[in-house]
């Protein structure tokens, strides 16, 4: 069961009667919250429901353990209770019914096996970004009657920006180079950053870029100029 | 008359025996060949740091400089083992530094180790030259500047994904400036940035450096002056491979590398910006290694830089190579020997790139030498498995990870059991197995029957019963370690079995259906195994035979029952020892 189809179903209400979508962000940490508290050893005995522990399990035997029994072959999940839950709980909806269930995979611990130092660093890399799709910005030129948005994500280098808003603007924008900025074109691409200053676009990281960039501005070369002194 | 040749010529035939389990058949020919082969043996290897005690090495061995200790249990690494179970190296590290005045070399692997250790080992080893710390923890950097400080003649420094608490890059400064012996470096698992001219000068003075990996923190712009410093270089690993946009950065970068004639393998790549992955186009056609399982690039790119690299012999990538990349791979790494692909989002349940089955099988068809898999991935059916496997029997380790736990062949919807049965018949030099998706006692069956030479084997959510069990255990002749998790396996084929425990190194079960009536059997009638159960709730009652076990953790041992589990595993000595007082 995947998050998002939890998300489409669940939905809470706001005063007005109106139903909210919640964001699969907060459901992930309400979800999280409700299941940290969770009594957990309730779930690991369940798994023992089925299983008949007898005293003769305890005696040495010669001969292949079980050929008492018919081992089945079973091609469905029912192996055992806690399975068969699983696909009976997608919808989530009553935590009793998820504490006996087995968890969702981000629940299920060591599991996959990856590392948490692999998970830690692309984790990393999805939470500089911002949940649900696309990293939206307004992007404003100087001169233009009206204001233009671009999702950052949808590049993944200074270049490909670049081509983008040349491409959406009609301009150009030119070579940046440290030392002169992007003297030589008419234009040099600004942004305002999460504290609020206005940076030239091209010094830091990309990924630093995206993740403090809220706006962009195409700035007419001669006022980027006077951004260039200031410095 | 009994004719022998003298004790220094047999020395010296020794000599040229390296291999562990030849030195002990060595020993064992007789006593005197025991008594010379134990104080000539040099290297030793400890599995499992519990198997033998400190004192029991140090008195059999007594002129040793190289030593190798595991601690935790391998699922340790996937957060099963909790907290505080274990693994100290501190005993072992007070006693070689008692006994051993000239070891030269210590490999920990998931152990803890302290920086009094640390500190120890700088002090009591004159000629130390070899620290590599795999998957270790409890150590800060100031025990790092003790090594640096003063482990004179120090040629390899090795921190590999190791946990260290990190209070400041200082003390990469305090290497002297005689130090010049440094030939390998790698202190990726880093998290704060080192001095950066401490770390140029250190390079700049080290003309044997053939391996060094930097961490995340080191800037794209500051490595071409090191790569310039040390163009010798065999394996480099990048810090984080961004820049701003600079043109002057590229430039040096690709000079560099040029420069850089013996470089064979590259790792890093944190943060990639795909405009300067040009940059060591001139490295490629080298390398040998290339590790990009940190570089979330995508497919174009990928499959552009692994077209350069037709002597690739180890490929480590996240699953944004994705079939088409594969597909490249095997079209252009026909040297190829180990492929390993991590996924790139574990936990989300739809693929969000186009890695399937068929990468898998697209490069087992292209690359003849591959040997070593290691392959996560979303969808998987039997058909897939048999081609794979005939087409390459000489694999040696198959770890597959179908994420879904349970999930069955996509096509068919039946279990993988035939898939994996083919493996195991085709690969008959298998040693490492690592089962996934929808699994009856028929696979079991099937690796009984033919994985003789496995002597690992890793088995989540998988199997009907103990039959399951049963079938490893008395058919897989060379097992040495068995790891289970979320299996419906219990007493039954354990107790049928005991004497197979004693011929491996660990067993591993947790979430399985073992009762702590069948552990408290096993500890009383195997002496030579330690049996720990690991009651991390407290939920365990002892007075219940049938109360079932969380985790369990099985290993043969000459040193007898340790003396430092922490409260929550319990054995029968202590319930013992609980009800008495």
């Amino acid at each position: 069961t995947s998050l998002s189809t939890i998300h489409h179903r669940r939905k809470i209400k706001n005063s007005a009667g109106d139903p909210l979508p919640i964001t699969t962000l907060q459901f992930t940490l309400v979800f999280l919250e409700i299941y940290n508290n969770m009594d957990r050893k309730r779930s690991s005995l369940n798994l023992f429901e089925d299983i008949d522990l007898n005293y003769k399990a305890t005696e040495l035997r010669l001969g292949l353990p079980g050929t008492d029994d018919q081992p089945e072959i079973k091609t469905s999940l029912s192996g055992n209770k806690r399975s068969s839950s699983e696909m009976e709980s997608s919808t989530c909806t009553d935590e009793n019914e998820s504490r006996s269930a087995s968890p969702t995979k981000e629940q299920v611990v060591g599991w996959p096996p990856v590392r948490s130092y692999r998970r830690n660093i692309v984790q990393g890399k999805k939470e500089s970004s911002e949940m649900g799709s696309g990293m939206y910005v307004k992007v404003s030129m100087d001169g233009a009657p009206y204001l233009r948005k671009v999702d950052l994500k949808m590049y993944r280098s200074y270049e490909e920006l670049m081509e983008g808003l040349q491409k959406m603007f009609k301009c150009i924008i030119g070579l940046y180079s440290e030392r002169e900025g992007y003297n030589g074109s008419q234009h040099a691409p600004t942004y305002e950053d999460k504290d609020g200053d206005w940076m030239l676009v091209g010094d830091v990281p990309w990924e630093m870029f995206i993740t403090s960039c809220k706006r962009l501005r195409i700035m007419k070369a001669s006022e980027a100029r006077g951004l260039d002194d200031s410095l | 008359m009994v004719y022998s040749l003298p004790e220094e010529v047999l020395e010296h035939v020794f000599s040229f025996i390296t291999l562990d389990k030849d030195r002990n058949a060595v020993s064992l020919v007789c006593k005197s060949w025991y008594e010379i082969e134990r104080w000539c043996r040099r290297r030793i290897f400890v599995g499992n740091c519990y198997a033998v005690s400190p004192s029991i090495m140090t008195r059999r061995f007594p002129e040793v400089r190289s030593v190798e200790l595991k601690g935790k249990p391998h699922f340790a690494d996937f957060n099963l083992v909790p907290e505080g179970w274990g693994g100290f190296a501190c005993p072992w590290i007070s006693e070689m530094s008692r006994a051993y005045p000239w070891l030269e070399e210590i490999r920990l692997k998931r152990m803890v180790v302290t920086d009094e250790s640390l500190e120890l080992i700088s002090t009591s080893f004159k000629n130390f030259k070899v620290l590599v710390l795999s998957s270790c923890e409890g150590f800060s950097t100031d025990g790092l500047a003790a090594i640096a400080a003063n482990c004179r003649n120090l040629r390899k420094l090795d921190l590999r994904e190791s946990e260290v608490m990190d209070l400041s890059g200082h003390w990469l400064s305090h290497f002297p400036n005689t130090c010049t012996s440094l030939e390998s470096l790698n202190i990726a698992c880093l998290g704060s940035e080192v001095s950066f001219s401490a770390l140029e000068r250190l390079v700049g003075r080290s003309p044997n450096l053939k391996i060094l990996r930097l961490n995340r923190a080191v800037p794209l712009e500051k490595l071409s002056t090191l790569l310039c410093r040390a163009p010798q270089l065999v394996e480099l690993g990048t810090g984080a491979y961004s820049s701003g946009i600079r043109s002057d950065v590229y430039s040096s970068l690709s000079k560099a590398f040029l420069g850089c004639k013996e470089l064979k393998g590259l790792s890093g790549f944190w943060d990639v910006d795909p405009s300067y992955l040009l940059a060591f186009y001139s490295v490629c056609s080298r390398l040998t290694s290339l590790n990009l399982s940190y570089a979330t690039i995508r497919s174009p790119d990928i499959t552009k830089v692994i077209s350069q690299c037709p002597n690739l012999q180890r490929l480590w990538v996240l699953d944004h190579v994705e079939d088409s990349g594969l597909n490249a791979v095997a079209l252009s790494c026909k040297d190829l020997r180990e492929l390993r692909v991590f996924p790139s989002d574990p936990y989300i349940a739809d693929a969000n790139v186009t890695l399937t089955e068929q990468g898998l099988v697209s490069v087992s068809e292209g690359c003849p030498k591959l040997q070593s898999v290691l392959y996560f991935c979303r969808q998987m059916s039997n058909s897939a498995l048999i081609t794979i496997a005939r087409n390459r029997p000489n694999l040696i380790c198959f770890r597959l990870c179908v994420i879904e736990p349970r999930a069955p062949d996509y096509l068919t919807l039946e279990p993988l059991d035939v898939g994996f049965g083919a493996i195991v018949e085709h690969c008959k030099e298998l040693r490492r197995l690592s089962l996934s998706g929808l699994l009856t006692d028929r696979v079991f069956e099937y690796i009984g029957r033919h994985a003789k030479r496995l002597e690992m084997l890793s088995i989540a959510f998988a199997g009907n019963s103990d039959l399951g069990l049963h079938h490893v255990l008395s058919g897989c002749d060379g097992l040495r370690k068995l790891e289970i998790r979320d299996c419906p396996f219990g007493d039954k084929a354990l107790l049928a079995n005991v004497a197979k425990l004693e011929t491996m190194r660990s067993l591993w079960m947790s979430s399985c259906a073992v009762s702590y009536g069948a552990c408290k059997f096993l500890s009383q009638k195997m002496p030579m195994l330690n049996v720990e159960v690991i009651d991390e709730n407290g939920s365990l009652d002892s007075r219940f035979d049938s109360c079932p076990v969380e985790k369990l953790y099985i290993y043969r041992t000459v040193a007898g029952p340790r003396s430092d589990m922490p409260g929550y595993i319990r054995t029968i000595d202590r319930d013992r020892v609980n009800t008495i007082s």
